[in-house]
């Protein structure tokens, strides 16, 4: 196999990684990473690279169109993205000692129990909801477009969900994987955002994240523009597709992908835990 | 009162923040594109080497180095220049959020934002992240 086939190869995998990362608000890396190193046998340091520029294409890639449609909340993204920088700050700080493959283990057992609580649909009274006053003094509430016009909605629990980012932003900085899925989660169970509002508000917010970290993997030498250039290149692509389709798909089945992405992700950290390999 | 010229601020902050956004990453593709082209035209039927880990070639990870490769017109350095620009697109981002909090007279969240940027540049920085 030359470098044009392997880079075509790459590129078709990658496609699906920006359509289903843009969609479920957890990035690229889910796919990227175990398709490089399971499959094509690179290097976990250079798909480790790769994941990352993923992650930047997939949430700068739907952002443009999520931005316009109205669905994601900058102030709400903002304001836990302090948690979750600082979160990663700490969790690179702690990752030289502490055990991570048994950390892994555990997470993934803990996902696998998110991707069952959130593949079901939540019944909210969107609209008429009763607004925190820690979220009001924040301006956290808002609307978002759905099918029958624009529709209110109120975040709860500001503190936990806080919290929470701070976990994510440490295990991101522990693990390098799985902080989109713990915001999602966060943002939809704990805040009780509406489920879109949730996947594109962290969409943004691991663009951010994964950015803060480019230089030090760049330094490094884990971006290698060979293998970094199609994974990009299809990453953008598949993320475009995936924005436009999450303006029209109804949010149970959205919600159903996101529970199944989450269950590959959890049954990768068990995996990686066990083997020490991805 | 307040609220009709908030939205109204509101809506415009945000198509300028989306027209960045689509710009940064129109702007990377394109570069990353034209070096795909160039790197695949010249090493394209060589043999892909990402199984065993040797690291970028030093000069393809530092903005000075890349730079000095754009200007020698070599595929990689280019494919770099439109990963530096993907990169910088979400800085960008907060950075402009800054400014559009601000001109939303909005101190909290230019407060917020501001910290958020600090924290990045920070990392960026090298901050050992």
């Amino acid at each position: 196999m030359n470098i044009i086939e392997f880079s075509l190869l790459v590129c078709v995998s990658s496609v699906l990684a920006g359509f289903l990362g843009s969609l479920t608000g957890l990035g690229g890396g889910i796919i990227i990473t175990p398709v490089l190193t399971l499959a094509l046998g690179v290097d976990i340091r250079y798909a480790i690279g790769a994941s990352l520029v993923s992650v930047i294409a997939t949430s700068s890639g739907a952002a443009a169109a999520y931005v316009r449609e109205g669905f994601s909340n900058i102030r709400i993204g903002m304001f836990l993205e302090i948690a979750t920088t600082l979160g990663a700050l700490g969790g690179a700080l702690l990752a030289t000692k502490m055990p991570t493959s048994s950390i892994s283990i555990i997470f993934g057992l803990a996902l696998l129990y998110s991707a069952y609580a959130s593949s079901r649909p939540r019944h909210l009274h969107l609209g008429d909801c009763r607004p925190d006053p820690l979220a009001t003094r924040l301006k956290m509430n808002s609307v978002y477009p759905t099918n029958d016009g624009p529709v209110g909605y109120c975040p709860q629990a500001v503190p936990t969900g806080f919290s929470l980012m701070f976990g994510a932003g440490v295990l991101s900085g522990l693990l390098g994987i799985g902080s989109g899925a713990v915001k999602v989660i966060a943002m939809d169970q704990a805040m009780r955002l509406p489920f879109k509002v949730s996947t594109t508000t962290s969409n943004f917010m691991i663009g951010v994240t994964a950015a803060a970290s480019a230089g030090v993997y760049l330094s490094r030498g884990y971006i290698n523009p060979g293998l970094a250039m199609p994974v990009m290149l299809g990453v953008v692509s598949g993320s475009l597709v995936g924005a436009r389709v999450l303006a029209e798909v109804k949010t149970k089945w959205l919600r159903i992908v996101f529970g199944v992405v989450i269950a590959i992700m959890a049954l990768e950290m068990i995996y990686h835990g066990v083997t020490g390999r991805l | 009162m307040a609220g009709p010229t908030r939205r109204w601020t509101d809506q415009v902050v945000e198509k300028w923040i989306g027209n960045l956004l689509r710009a940064g990453v129109t702007l990377s593709t394109a570069v990353v594109l034209f070096g795909a082209c160039v790197y695949l035209g010249r090493h394209g039927h060589e043999l892909p080497h990402f199984r065993i880990f040797v690291g970028t070639p030093k000069d393809l990870r530092t903005v000075s180095g890349i730079w000095k490769n754009v200007l020698a017109f070599k595929g990689q350095g280019l494919i770099q220049l439109g990963l530096l620009l993907l990169i910088a697109t979400p800085v960008a981002r907060v950075a402009f959020s800054v400014v559009a909090f601000a001109v939303e007279r909005d101190r909290l969240y230019v407060v917020v934002t501001l910290l958020v940027l600090a924290i990045l540049t920070y990392s960026l920085m090298g901050g050992r992240l």
